[in-house]
């Protein structure tokens, strides 16, 4: 299915589209530093990402049908040479990422101009950058290192971005600690596990260690690399109990920032966790079914819920959405714990639905601290009649957070519900649903306090401005577009899990 | 593809455009023509399936004609326009949307061929609705909006599992005859109860449809419940469970439609009994028993709203609908009177009037079929309606004790409407043969016997007999005058004490069970706030510690598990 390219010398630009994919942020990320211009920084930014965008577009549409691009950094061949190996699914996850920094970057302008100081603008922007350009590299990397660096690269950039938030509250010095501390911590157990898995096949590249893997069978060193992998992914992705940094980390980052990463970071996470489940190791391997069965399955459902019930009793709106998000990690680790093609398709088809939903809902959050300077809910009551925009914008978002019909939300539930049904797990199926009732009080709550509750009186705010509201309607729209069409997330979805299960693509 | 222009479009165009509209009065005659474009296009529609969509991969049928869509659907249309003629005066464009909203899902869900669209329509019943109740104002009516919504929603959401179980069991999403097995008709079955209020299932109808406006408790009465009949007479038709839980529904709301003071609070609670009657019908099932499930749908549409609209006008008027303060409005309101007669002459059967005709067609379809025990419930039950709707309601409001007060009459567009309502009703009763010929299945039945004018103005003499003494034995809440006792009927107010004892002893364990359920609601909900609640330890910011704790207890399961295999 492969189709290698031998031939090294008649590449043209168009060959080159997948390392131009990683190098054109990334090497956009230092040069704002070197101009140092605060005026530059943000255009910069913007015009990197939007050719990132278009270049994701491009890989997207080659390897939409089940194709597989294989890209050899330097010319040199893998296993030994650095591949870059772009099929279905991370093509997909590329292009969210590049979509969602697209969207999040003009609502970034003025969002960032307000909560960091203005010094810091140019480095910000960098940060920025480095995070995106991780992201990116971690999901078009087909070698198990190299997912390591750019896991880092993210990771460390986002330490500083959260950080940045400390012009507005100091505590989000402490959170990005935290979440330094774990970060940290999780990058070294997966680059134990990979290290496990290196000594017991002796390659880096993740096709060859499938084959050796699949070749030699499980032994205890590749069993543990498995756990390893698994701990050190689940603390990215904010896996139940390891979300412990989450909370803090969002609600404390400026903004934007907490909009790029809900939508974003973790989902990117998710896509590595079903990399290394489905292509390095398989559901062949009786170890792995039993870990996803026994450990994940039910981890994953008691987020669901656990969460929700914090998110249900929470004052913060921006706290709310964080913990919600820890719960519709739950949804996407059920889907991948089914280890059937529907669930798969549905954790897929669900990081894109919840990242464009999240990324709505916390740039409304940044609106609202434009304007009301917080987002408790005493500090955003009755804002609905002064921010009709940005509020509409919140409940379709809300929506979409529930999976009523006709969003994008409601897609990947019915997908998810649906493998549950194939699987002939009919309880598990009863607690998607009833765990949707819960996110139907949450975001109630939301409304209630935005509608139904009158503005505090010394409110002023006004509605959010035009540079802001764009963005969210963009993707406040796009959870109804993606819920209606679905033709495209969707088909997208069930091609990458196709690819992934290695089954015949469709 | 989209060949004809679904009905249920024309409604929510008219909600989309219509609040544009400048002036109320433009507004309420425009939407007017809503309902009546709308039952054109009903009148006009060829039968068969039309307009199948593609959605996700998911044919929904939009059109699904037949005859037994087609009726609820025309009555459905003639309801929403005296509605709307009943709410001319209201000058609130919400209610005006939310009506528009509602009859429109109403009308889509009827000609729903598939159970997703189904779904679609019955959610946006659901949704529409509840703005007639908040549209009230009140902060009570705000709360009970809040658990009308919540009961209607999870109708919803139980179809749409029980729908997509449908799918996985048969590979079909049509909507048609179902019987009951599994897991999946089951939930359909609970579904459609809910929205039918089965008993135990019905406690949001007595709850919500008073609370609402005056017009918005019109609209109430004519969709939701009857839409659910719908359902369940094209999924249902023929099982034997509906049979008795009917029975149970068309009896139990007796006592408390007795004992109830607020009229609007009777006439929901005898709402529940009439509905009783078309699920016993559903019950049956066969060509006569489906017949008059649809017959008497109709009829029961017709005077409920009537009912409502009569209750309606006087609360309006007076600003109450409670029986102990009202009476005596005759003097003033006498063509209201007039009207609520009517309706009580039909929902009490009276010969040449509507329900005469429909509701003998279910019980005799329950005799024919052998269903004795059920047939003499019915009976029972609706000699129990005479008194507790059928009489009290107009004795009590517009005869009875004098309240001196002395309201202006309706306005002419409630007048109006009652009036439409009233020829309808009537029509109906005198000549039932041409509204026959709208029934789902051609027949002949004969209504005007002998024997069954003679059995029908016995049952309702001896009705009115039993409410009169009622009234004298002083169990009715305006009781004002002496009574004196013949030794005779001495048993009878043994009986009476009985059931008023009865009465009260049930609703004080209802009290209780309701009390018991808040105080267990609180507590679970404040056991959540404690392990759940920003204080927590779930919700607190942990030490960096606990949480690599956690990662090494994580490890330790992983790598204990995975040795395992």
């Amino acid at each position: 299915m492969a189709t290698e390219s031998v031939v090294h010398t008649a590449m043209t630009l168009h060959d080159h589209l997948p390392v131009l994919q990683i190098l054109v942020p990334f090497i956009a990320a230092p040069l704002t530093v070197f101009i140092g211009s605060r005026a530059l920084a943000w255009p910069i930014s913007f015009a990197s990402s939007v050719v990132s965008l278009v270049i994701a577009w491009l890989l997207l549409m080659q390897v939409i049908d089940g194709d597989v691009i294989s890209y050899h950094i330097g010319g040199w061949a893998p296993p030994l040479g650095i591949e870059y190996r772009v099929d279905a699914a991370n093509a997909f996850v590329v292009f969210l990422v590049a979509a969602i920094s697209v969207v999040v970057l003009p609502f970034a302008k003025v969002s960032v101009a307000y909560e960091v100081p203005l010094r810091d603008h140019a480095l910000f922007y960098s940060a920025y950058l480095l995070c995106f350009s991780g992201l990116m590299g971690v999901a078009i990397t087909g070698d198990a290192f190299n997912v390591f660096v750019f896991l880092e690269i993210s990771s460390l950039s986002t330490y500083v971005l959260i950080a940045a938030g400390a012009g507005k509250d100091k505590r989000a010095l402490t959170a990005a600690y935290d979440y330094l501390i774990m970060g940290t911590i999780g990058a070294t157990f997966f680059v134990i596990g990979i290290g496990f898995l290196y000594m017991g096949t002796g390659t880096l590249n993740m096709a060859d260690l499938a084959q050796r893997i699949a070749a030699q069978g499980g032994n205890r060193t590749i069993e543990a690399g498995f756990a390893f992998i698994l701990v050190g992914i689940g603390l990215k992705l904010a896996f139940y109990p390891l979300h412990l940094w989450l909370p803090n980390a969002y609600t404390y980052a400026p903004s934007a920032v907490s909009a790029f990463l809900a939508a974003t970071a973790t989902k990117v996470a998710v896509y590595v966790l079903l990399r290394f489940c489905f292509t390095v190791f398989g559901p062949a391997f009786g170890f792995e079914v039993l870990t996803l069965q026994y450990v994940v399955l039910p981890l994953a459902v008691v987020a669901m819920f656990a969460s929700s019930f914090v998110a249900v009793f929470q004052s913060d709106f921006k706290r709310m959405l964080a913990y919600s998000s820890i719960a519709q990690i739950g949804y996407m680790l059920l889907g991948i714990a089914f280890l059937t093609e529907t669930g798969v398709t549905a954790a897929i088809v669900h990081l894109f639905n919840h990242g464009i939903t999240k990324a709505a809902l916390f740039m409304a959050v940044g609106a609202y601290v434009l304007r009301a300077g917080d987002t408790f809910y005493n500090d955003i009551a009755g804002l609905g009649r002064k921010m009709p925009w940005t509020s509409a914008a919140v409940v379709i978002g809300g929506l979409s957070l529930i999976g009523v019909p006709g969003t994008a939300g409601f897609i990947s539930k019915w997908v998810l519900v649906q493998a549950a049904f194939e699987k002939g797990w009919w309880p598990v199926a009863l607690l998607i649903v009833a765990s949707s009732l819960l996110a139907v009080i949450y975001v109630w709550r939301v409304v209630e306090v935005l509608y139904l509750q009158p503005a505090r009186e010394d409110s002023t705010a006004t509605e959010a401005p035009l540079t802001m509201l764009v963005p969210i309607w963009v993707a406040a729209l796009a959870c109804i577009w993606f819920g209606i069409d679905t033709d495209t997330t969707l088909g997208a979805a069930r091609t990458a899990a196709a690819g992934l299960l290695n089954l015949p693509g469709q | 593809m989209v060949e004809l222009v679904p009905p249920f479009l024309v409604y929510f165009l008219g909600a989309a455009l219509l609040p544009l509209v400048p002036g109320a009065a433009l507004r309420s005659a425009l939407s007017l023509l809503v309902p009546v474009i709308g039952g054109w296009l009903i009148w006009t529609m060829p039968t068969g399936t039309h307009d199948v969509v593609t959605l996700m991969g998911v044919d929904l049928t939009l059109i699904r004609n037949d005859r037994l869509a087609a009726i609820f659907a025309l009555v459905f249309s003639f309801a929403a326009f005296v509605s709307l003629v009943y709410a001319w005066h209201v000058r609130d464009r919400v209610q005006l949307v939310a009506t528009l909203l509602y009859s429109g899902s109403a009308i889509g869900a009827v000609f729903a061929g598939d159970l997703i669209t189904l779904f679609l329509f019955w959610e946006g019943t659901a949704i529409a609705s509840v703005f007639l109740i908040w549209a009230r104002g009140t902060e009570g009516a705000y709360h009970t909006g809040l658990r009308y919504l919540v009961i209607q929603v999870a109708s919803g959401v139980i179809l749409l599992s029980g729908a997509a179980l449908f799918w996985r069991e048969t590979g079909s999403l049509a909507f048609d005859q179902m019987t009951l097995g599994s897991p999946a008709t089951w939930l359909i079955f609970i579904a459609f109860g809910i929205k039918c209020a089965f008993p135990l299932l019905h406690s949001w109808l007595p709850d919500a449809y008073p609370s609402a406006t005056v017009t918005g408790s019109v609209v109430l009465s004519i969709f939701t419940t009857k839409l659910a009949v719908y359902a369940l007479a094209r999924g249902f038709a023929g099982t034997e469970l509906l049979i008795w839980i009917g029975v149970v529904m068309a009896l139990f709301p007796v006592i408390w439609g007795l004992i109830e003071n607020d009229l609007r609070r009777v006439l929901a609670y005898s709402l529940i009994g009439q509905l009783g009657f078309l699920v016993v019908g559903i019950g049956i099932g066969g060509e006569l028993a489906i017949n008059g499930v649809a017959a008497h749908a109709v009829s029961s549409i017709l005077y409920k709203s009537l009912l409502f609209m009569a209750v309606g006008a006087v609360l309006f008027r007076t600003g109450t609908a409670r029986a102990s303060d009202l009476g005596g409005l005759v003097r003033s309101m006498p063509l209201t009177a007039l009207f609520c007669l009517v309706g009580s002459a039909t929902i009490a059967a009276v010969p040449l009037f509507a329900s005469f005709a429909t509701k003998s067609m279910i019980l005799s379809a329950a005799g024919y079929k052998g269903y004795e025990g059920a047939w003499l419930a019915l009976v029972a039950a609706a000699g129990a309606t005479v008194v507790y709707t059928g009489v009290k309601v107009p004795y009590c409001a517009f005869f009875g004790a004098d309240s001196g007060r002395r309201p202006a009459e309706a306005p002419w567009n409630m007048l109006l409407a009652m009036g439409l309502g009233s020829a309808a009703c009537i029509g109906i009763g005198v000549f039932p043969g041409a509204f026959f010929a709208l029934l789902p299945y051609p027949m002949e039945y004969d209504v005007y016997t002998v024997a069954h004018v003679i059995t029908q103005l016995q049952l309702v003499a001896f009705a009115v007999l039993a409410f009169v003494l009622a009234r004298r034995f002083g169990y009715l809440p305006t009781e004002t005058r002496s009574v004196v006792l013949d030794s005779d009927w001495l048993y009878r107010r043994v009986l009476a004490r009985v059931i008023g004892g009865l009465a009260q002893g049930m609703s004080i364990a209802w009290a209780g069970g309701v009390r018991f359920q808040e105080a267990w609601l609180n507590r679970v909900i404040l056991r959540l706030y404690r392990s759940h609640g920003p204080a927590s330890r779930m919700a607190q910011s942990w030490p960096t510690g606990a949480m690599v704790q956690w990662v090494a207890i994580l490890l330790a399961v992983m790598l204990f598990v995975t040795f395992l295999a």
